[in-house]
């Protein structure tokens, strides 16, 4: 009962905020309920008995990627002017995409057969996930390291001083 | 006696049957966690205002000066004055600042910190939440404060805020790397992430004393502490809040009951990481006897925290401060090679097959060689730094 009323709350709460990130005016704000979402979507995660990628998507999520959003619009200051529209001529095509799409993920969601277990979660996931990271999914990690290696090296590149 | 050995976890005992005579569960439970909160958060307000105390003291008896001594016995209620001060002052707020994250930024520096506490182990049977995932949390935490202080260099719409606020971000980023491999290092050895266990791993031997980390990986420590002076913006790494550098970096715009808030957050925080070092590689609340008495464990913790603190302290009043390309080179050239050799020479040893004394002999002596070697370098480096800039370069 009590996890029905938080899930009822905290979905609210993402939903509301996301409203929010794509309507409110002014970029800033904009953000400011973007990090709310994430983490709303973070306590969702813990009701689900997931802490640890709880945890991770703050530390992520909010801790970098909305950091560095945040660093993006400050640097960029005519986006902070009130008085430009946040939607443009377009807004027809748009909402017929928006519907279709809305469509389309309601019909894939509804007729998944979702599977369930019955069984409880593991008290103790982290040393779980660490033997399925390095033993059954090594690939897939290896992959991601070096595609955030390679990431951090050509932001390197770019923005290095030109040597004279 | 036996009252008395575990005084603390008796009283709340005591405490919780007694209520459970009269309160449905749900009420005792809920009871149990405001109460718990409260102590915690009237315990650190008490500590920081001591601490503010201790930080004046020792600075002054270093700058040869005697500090506060007008205010209540020793100068202990200064602290006191200086609150009631900053409570009378006008909340001014600048023309063109963003208002909402202008006033938003003070709390949600605090916030984290304050969450922070929730996790760390005071005693053996004295913590606020034993997650499982202790160490993961602490730094997700220390990653929020970062925007907020963002927020609050930017929104104040001034130029110097601006600058000081993206180079305390630029700093804190990048001390923090250092600072999370060197806690990893620790969670390695101790095989679990939750903070308990940590300190729990850390017993047994001679009075409890010869686990501790800091005997098993001093490089580690070193590395750590470094890097925790660096996130807690104190010299010689406070050239982002210096009065002679910045005149107070990202919060100049901030007045009276705002301003005692970042003031809050930068005691607190000092506190915490002096903590969390206690936690992971002083021992926490082991040391002799505790398993015996465990009231013993919180005057053990209390005592290494305060131990650190004013080590702390002590370098503040006797280093100088670094200019902003010499910190973020010392992080990334320095600090951060430096944890990952002890994180990679931890993740060997362990796995060797001898007895664990023997693996913390090994890893003790390949940490020394490693610093030596380290310093041996670095002392080159600044040798021939030194002789260029005698010949007419610069350093």
């Amino acid at each position: 009962m009590l996890l029905q009323i938080l899930f009822i709350v905290f979905s609210i709460a993402v939903l509301g905020l996301a409203i929010l990130t794509v309507t409110v005016r002014n970029m800033f704000h904009a953000s400011l309920t973007l990090v709310g979402s994430l983490f709303g979507v973070a306590a969702l995660y813990i009701l689900l008995e997931a802490e640890f990628l709880a945890v991770v998507q703050v530390m992520v999520y909010v801790g970098a990627i909305a950091t560095l959003i945040i660093f993006a619009i400050m640097l960029s200051r005519n986006i902070m002017r009130s008085d430009i529209r946040s939607a443009n001529d377009q807004w027809i095509e748009g909402l017929v995409a928006a519907v279709l799409l809305f469509i389309v993920l309601g019909l894939v969601v509804s007729r998944t057969g979702w599977q369930t277990v019955s069984a409880a979660a593991p008290a103790d996931a982290i040393p779980a996930i660490g033997s399925a990271l390095v033993g059954e999914y090594v690939i897939p990690f290896e992959v991601a390291s070096v595609l955030l290696l390679v990431g951090m090296v050509g932001a390197i590149i770019i923005a290095r001083e030109r040597e004279r | 006696m036996n009252f008395v050995s575990d005084l603390f976890r008796n009283i709340g005992i005591w405490f919780h049957t007694w209520l459970s005579g009269f309160l449905p569960s749900w009420a005792v439970l809920l009871i149990d966690y405001v109460l718990g909160g409260i102590i915690l958060l009237v315990g650190i307000l008490v500590a920081v205002l001591f601490v503010i105390w201790v930080e004046r003291k020792v600075v002054s008896r270093l700058q040869d000066r005697l500090g506060p001594n007008r205010v209540g016995p020793w100068g202990l209620f200064q602290a006191v004055a200086d609150v009631l001060k900053l409570l009378t002052k006008e909340l001014t707020t600048p023309d063109g600042a963003e208002k909402i994250s202008f006033n938003l930024a003070p709390l949600l520096v605090v916030f984290p910190t304050i969450m922070i506490l929730a996790v760390i182990p005071w005693s053996q049977n004295i913590i606020g939440s034993d997650l499982n995932i202790g160490v993961l949390y602490i730094v997700a935490l220390g990653s929020i404060g970062v925007m907020a202080t963002l927020m609050a260099g930017w929104s104040s719409n001034n130029k110097y805020a601006l600058l000081g606020g993206f180079r305390v971000v630029a700093q804190l980023l990048s001390y923090e790397i250092p600072m999370v491999l060197a806690m990893l290092s620790v969670v390695l050895l101790g095989g679990t992430m939750s903070m308990q266990g940590l300190v729990e791993a850390q017993g047994g031997g001679f009075l409890n004393l010869p686990y501790w980390r800091v005997f098993v990986i001093p490089l580690g420590f070193l590395v750590y502490f470094i890097s925790a002076l660096a996130e807690m913006e104190r010299t010689p790494f406070d050239l982002l809040e210096a009065d002679s550098e910045i005149v107070a970096g990202f919060f100049i715009e901030y007045s009276g009951m705002k301003f005692a808030w970042f003031f809050l957050a930068s005691y607190i925080n000092t506190v915490l990481l002096s903590a969390i070092a206690t936690t992971t590689f002083l021992g926490g609340w082991q040391g002799p006897f505790v398993q015996r008495a465990p009231v013993l464990g919180i005057f053990y913790f209390a005592a290494k925290t305060l131990l650190v603190i004013v080590f702390i302290f002590w370098i503040r009043g006797t280093f100088p401060r670094f200019r902003i390309d010499q910190l973020m080179g010392f992080a990334w050239k320095v600090l951060v090679p430096l944890a990952l050799i002890v994180l990679l020479l931890v993740a060997v040893v362990v796995k060797l097959p001898v007895s664990p004394l023997v693996q913390q002999a090994i890893l003790f002596v390949s940490n020394i060689a490693v610093l030596l070697a380290a310093l041996g370098l670095l002392g080159r480096r600044l040798r021939v730094a030194t002789e260029r800039q005698r010949l007419g370069g610069r350093i």
